[in-house]
């Protein structure tokens, strides 16, 4: 034991390097309205991200679990996933919304205290992705929340989700231009 | 005019610092595992945003719900009063008894495990009995290890206990050592860590503390987290003074108080070292493995107390 | 108030209770009006009782005086009030003054279904019944009043008598309380062989008289027979069974005082008149308190029912009441008096406490069964939305029997604490091992009281009603909060006001021979501070209440108005993963206490039946309904009891091979016994 922690701190960390400055040229899609209050720089040091699978494929999943490993280490900007919506600031949904999903994501947005961000992560959740059309979604996530954020990609790569994510911590205090559907 | 200061400074530690221990905890896991890792000020920023969001309540909630995490906050600041920080002759003797301390303490565990049953959600019930079954396993080795330092000091006070030294009185080394193995395992416990808890999980089925406070948010959510906080930094430090009673301020000298708060803060840092190591080595147990885990501690806390009178 | 601390005073007190029982059956034919004449003369000799106890307290004037009758020289209505009885009489008191507060509203729901005349008899004569076995001092005349208390309670017990139920367990009370009653008359007819007398002062004046052997005899008779009406176990089995059949305001009494009868001759035999005695008697009831409170409180974590979750809970504050007892007991052996009244001290402060917030659950149980009308706690959650006030009672009543501070029961459990602290470092070494134990029992009973009042609070009162009649429930008439709530108050108030109350409990304690001269070990500083053992421990409950409230109110100040006065708060839905959330998905109180009972199963011996019924029996994949019934098997029935009562029946059917009905054979069984008698007279 004794030996693998010596290994673990002789490695020198392989952690990617972001400097949250540079994370702002991802050129963050933001939709709806911002959020008021100045309460949301808050959001900068601690941010707690619920994530909602609507029906995904599971692919973004693998991708968010990635975001807390050891080469992504998204702790280190104050970001971390929580158990519970009402523990959350940030919902981030995705998969198309199934119809089966539609009340538990709507749920789930009721329980988050306000002020709260609503990102869709992945093409699916932006639009119905390959799933669109079919009879058993509702295509995207806008159709039962108002989404602010998106962060597209089929599935995005954890370094894409977190250069968004960051990204949308710059643009909080800044009025997004709002995008029309 | 030093004597309220230095009250001031006894009331307002255990709040104060409470979330740099937790943080340090963190930090500490996060290096053993190869990251950064948050800041150690993290859990100030965290509960800062708690305290200045929204709450949903729900509708099944009665006022237990409501009042419980104030109450929980207020019985961990009332029980950090009771405890020697980094001066032994601040002796409290209205409220600094063992016994007062512990059930203080159950107060808190008392309205946390209400809180979890009072909105009906499926998973604060199950929180709670675990949560209860634990800190009810626990109560024996907790009682009788702090016990020990009481009968080998003498009083039931705690700071008595720890104005003791520890090599001051050679045979009570042996018994303080045991003690001390029981008791780190009621930390443990009591405390929600490995091996009984995970402190970072999100998976609800293999919950105990978290399960109950799931349906809190915003200044609730913060209290509590604080109050959790509160709990780790008190029994961190009751483990740090008690057990290993060296360097704390035994009179109202100036720089024997800047020395005591130096050592008690290198103890505390070391103490969440150790945690942090623990954690990061361990797996979680078993459910019904964990009685096993505090029956031994309070086992060798038995033994701990037989050594101190010997016949 | 000396010119009520004599005979007129306790002749009063018995006439008041006397005119409320028959008073009330006099006007049995109707029942609003004898319930009302009942509960007035119980109210009012209630009130009396109080005033005439703590006058002789405070006074310190014993009553002492006999009636000779004309039966027996052996037999006189001899009265002994000293300060320990007058300690009881105040106990009866204070609880009967609150039940009958209680029974005035709480009956109501009897009218027409029973006779409420005979309730109001036998519940006055109950208590007056009482009130003579903690004052009467010869020992014919004690055994009377003891039977009048038991069958009397018996009769209370059955007075639901459409219930089955009630019937069986009324029967097991019976006989217990009579078996228990035959080891008393053995331990009485010991002390008259030895001492020529049946009167307890004789008694104690030649106890010197009385061989070790005996007194040991004596000692396991005693504590046998009370303890089957303190509820001791193994003797307890009639306990569970028979506080719940009662009415409630009736279990309060019965919970809440008749068992401290049976600790009240433990403590005025062992401590008043067997002086000085062998150690391991002491030893012995500390092992009887370890083992009662630990079992107790194991056991009511396994019920659902409320009312038996809490008679089972009066079996583990009869264990805490007995580790101060036998403290005591074995620091008297040691030749360390100030130590035993320390422990004598912290018992009867239990006494108090558990009499007050037993029936303070008890009481609050019976309003919530008068609304929904079953008492399994299943079938209850949410009562708090429909009954805030009772809800809030019963809250302080958990609080104050899980030992919480600031309420009452912590104060004297932190006394029971340092009285077996102080044994640990006793040179005695069964003796300090034994202290350890009693102890660490002391310690894991607190915990397992805390978690079986989180249970019992939590299915009782929060989250959804799991049945529809739960729903339906209000709040109960005013009599019946005004008796909780002045419950609750006092329950708070006895904990702040500890340091008023241990002087007093002090000198009941002195009033014993054993302590007459003791040096006090328990000090009670200006701001109210307790100190045990000349700073060995202190504890100051108005600081603490203090502190916290000061603590509390700076918080919630500040963070409520100081920090983002915005704030808004919406009230939404419980999460629960996006679905529906359903009473269903409750946790039970029997989920609740799942694990403890697992992870005790060595002892409580659980039996999980688990039935499944599939919608295709064949394939058995999709379970239409999943049924677990987890159970207690009946350890002390199967082991004990059963053995007993088997040999019982084969002893009787071999006594009834000489009983041929043959005339002659009955004539020689006369002949046989005259010869044995004169070769005996010879």
């Amino acid at each position: 034991m004794i030996k693998l922690f010596l290994k673990i701190l002789r490695t020198p960390g392989h952690i990617i390097p972001i400097k949250p400055a540079d994370a702002g040229q991802a050129g963050v899609i933001a939709v709806g309205e911002k959020i008021q209050d100045k309460v949301k720089r808050l959001f900068r040091g601690s941010l707690a991200i619920r994530q909602i699978d609507a029906g995904s494929d599971n692919a973004c999943e693998q991708e968010l679990v990635a975001l807390s490993n050891a080469f992504y280490d998204v702790e280190r900007f104050g970001i971390h996933f929580v158990a519970s919506p009402k523990h959350a600031d940030m919902l981030m949904v995705t998969g198309p919304v199934t119809r089966n999903m539609a009340k538990a994501v709507q749920k789930a947005y009721e329980a988050t205290p306000d002020p709260k961000i609503v990102v869709a992560v992945g093409d699916d959740a932006i639009n119905g992705g390959i799933f669109k059309g079919s009879y058993a979604v509702l295509d995207g996530v806008d159709t039962v929340l108002p989404v602010h954020y998106r962060i597209p990609g089929d599935p995005p790569t954890p370094e894409d989700i977190l250069h968004h994510l960051l990204g949308i911590l710059e643009t909080l205090d800044t009025k997004p231009a709002p995008v029309k559907q | 005019m030093k004597m309220t200061l230095l009250w001031t400074i006894q009331f307002l530690s255990v709040p104060v610092i409470s979330p740099l221990c937790a943080g340090i905890i963190k930090k500490f896991k996060a290096l053993l595992q190869n990251r950064q890792g948050p800041g150690i000020f993290q859990p100030y920023r965290d509960i800062g945003k708690l305290l200045y969001k929204d709450e949903v309540i729900s509708r099944d909630a009665s006022w237990i719900f409501r009042y419980a995490p104030y109450i929980i906050f207020t019985a961990t600041v009332v029980a950090g009063t009771g405890i020697p920080l980094f001066a032994s002759f601040l002796k409290n003797t209205l409220t600094g008894d063992l016994l007062v301390v512990i059930y203080t303490l159950s107060i808190g565990t008392f309205f946390l495990a209400l809180a979890g049953m009072d909105t009906g959600s499926a998973f604060g019930g199950f929180g709670s009995s675990r949560e209860m079954t634990v800190s009810a396993l626990a109560e024996g080795g907790l009682i009788f290890s702090l016990l020990t330092v009481a009968l080998v000091s003498g009083t039931t006070n705690l700071f008595a206990g720890s104005g003791t030294g520890m090599f001051a009185i050679g045979r009570s080394f042996l018994p303080r050592i045991l003690a001390f193995g029981g008791f780190f395992i009621v930390l443990l416990a009591e405390t929600g860590r490995f091996p009984f808890d995970n402190p970072a999980t999100h998976l609800e089925l293999t919950m105990i503390h978290e399960a109950m406070i799931l349906e809190y948010s915003g200044k609730r959510l913060a209290l509590m987290e604080w109050a959790s906080a509160n709990k780790l930094f008190i029994f961190a430090a009751m483990a740090s003074n008690l057990f290993f009673p060296w360097g704390i301020a035994q009179g109202p000298d100036t720089a024997a108080i800047i020395f005591g708060i130096t050592t008690f803060a290198i103890k505390i840092i070391i103490f969440c070292m150790v945690i942090a190591v623990l954690e990061s080595s361990m797996a979680k147990f078993r459910f019904f493995r964990l009685p096993d885990l505090l029956i031994i501690s309070f086992i060798l806390n038995v033994i701990a107390i037989g050594m101190v009178y010997p016949l | 108030m000396d010119t009520i601390t004599n005979q007129t005073g306790l002749f009063v007190l018995l006439l008041l209770f006397s005119a409320g029982a028959l008073g009330s059956l006099v006007l049995r034919k109707h029942d609003a009006l004898s319930n009302e004449w009942s509960g007035l003369f119980s109210i009012a000799g209630s009130l009396w009782g109080l005033f005439f106890a703590l006058s002789v307290i405070i006074t310190g004037h014993d009553v002492s005086f006999a009636v000779e009758t004309a039966f027996s020289p052996l037999f006189s209505l001899a009265f002994h009030i000293d300060r320990l009885s007058a300690f009881f009489i105040f106990v009866v008191s204070l609880i009967a003054l609150f039940s009958s507060v209680y029974g005035i509203g709480y009956v109501k729901h009897f009218y027409k279904t029973y006779s409420i005349g005979v309730l109001g008899l036998f519940y006055n004569l109950f208590i007056a019944a009482m009130l003579l076995v903690v004052s009467a001092s010869n020992g014919i005349f004690f055994l009377i009043a003891w039977e009048i208390m038991s069958v009397t309670s018996y009769f209370l017990v059955v007075y639901d008598r459409n219930d089955e139920g009630n019937i069986k367990a009324g029967f097991l009370y019976l006989i217990m309380t009579h078996a228990g009653t035959a080891f008393i008359i053995l331990s009485f007819l010991l002390f008259y062989k030895y001492t020529g007398s049946f009167d307890f002062e004789t008694v104690r004046a030649n106890a010197a008289l009385i061989p070790l052997t005996v007194k040991n005899a004596v000692f396991l008779l005693a504590l046998i027979g009370f303890g089957t009406k303190a509820g001791i176990v193994p003797f307890h089995i009639w306990l569970p069974g028979a506080h719940p059949a009662a009415p409630s305001h009736v279990s309060a009494l019965m919970s809440g005082v008749m068992i401290k009868t049976g600790i009240y001759m433990l403590i005025r035999i062992f401590l008043g008149m067997l002086q000085p005695v062998p150690i391991w008697w002491g030893l012995t009831v500390l092992a009887a308190g370890s083992v009662s409170s630990l079992l107790g409180v194991l056991y009511a974590l396994t019920e659902h029912d409320i009312k038996r979750l809490l008679a089972y809970h009066s079996i583990e504050n009869i264990g805490i009441i007995l580790l101060g007892l036998g403290s005591a007991l074995t620091f008297s052996s040691l030749g360390m008096p100030s130590l035993a009244l320390l422990g004598l001290i912290a018992a009867l402060f239990h006494i108090l406490n558990h009499a007050v917030f037993k029936s303070l659950l008890f009481l609050s149980a019976g309003s919530v069964i008068n609304e929904t009308h079953t008492r399994n706690m299943e079938e209850y959650g949410g009562l708090i939305r429909f009954m805030p006030q009772t809800a809030f009672f019963f809250l302080v009543g958990a609080m104050a029997i899980s030992a919480l501070p600031p309420f009452n029961g912590f104060f004297s459990e932190w006394l029971t604490f340092q009285s077996l602290f102080k044994g640990i470092a006793v040179p005695d070494f069964s003796a300090k091992w034994m202290f350890i134990l009693a102890a660490g029992a002391l310690a894991f009973t607190g915990g397992l009281a805390l978690a079986c009042f989180v249970k019992a609070f939590g299915a009782t009162f929060l989250a959804r009603p799991r049945s529809p009649e739960v729903a339906h429930a209000k709040e109960s008439r005013l009599t019946l909060r005004a008796a909780m709530g002045a419950l609750a108050a006092l329950s708070f108030l006895f904990g702040i006001c500890s340091g008023y109350l241990i002087p007093f409990l002090e000198s009941i304690g002195r009033d014993l021979d054993a302590f007459r001269n003791t040096p006090s070990f328990v000090s009670v500083s200006p701001e109210q501070s307790i100190t045990a053992g000349g700073g060995f421990a202190s504890v100051s409950a108005p600081a603490f209440l203090f502190i916290f409230i000061a603590v509390f109110i700076i918080v919630s100040f500040t963070v409520k108005y100081l920090i983002n006065r915005s704030q808004r708060v919406k009230i939404g839905e419980t999460w629960d993963c996006g679905t529906d959330l359903t009473p269903r998905m409750e946790i039970t109180a029997t989920g609740f206490a799942r694990s403890i009972i697992l992870i005790f199963k060595g002892v409580l011996k659980p039996s999980i039946q688990k039935e499944i019924e599939y919608n295709d029996s064949r394939s058995r994949y999709l379970p239409k309904t999943r049924t677990v019934i987890l159970g207690i098997s009946d350890v002390y029935g199967s082991y004990v009891y059963k053995p007993l009562r088997e040999m019982i029946t084969r002893l009787s059917l071999r006594t009834k091979d000489i009983q041929s009905g043959n005339i002659n054979v009955y004539i020689s069984y006369i002949f046989i016994a005259l010869v044995i008698a004169l070769f005996w007279v010879l």
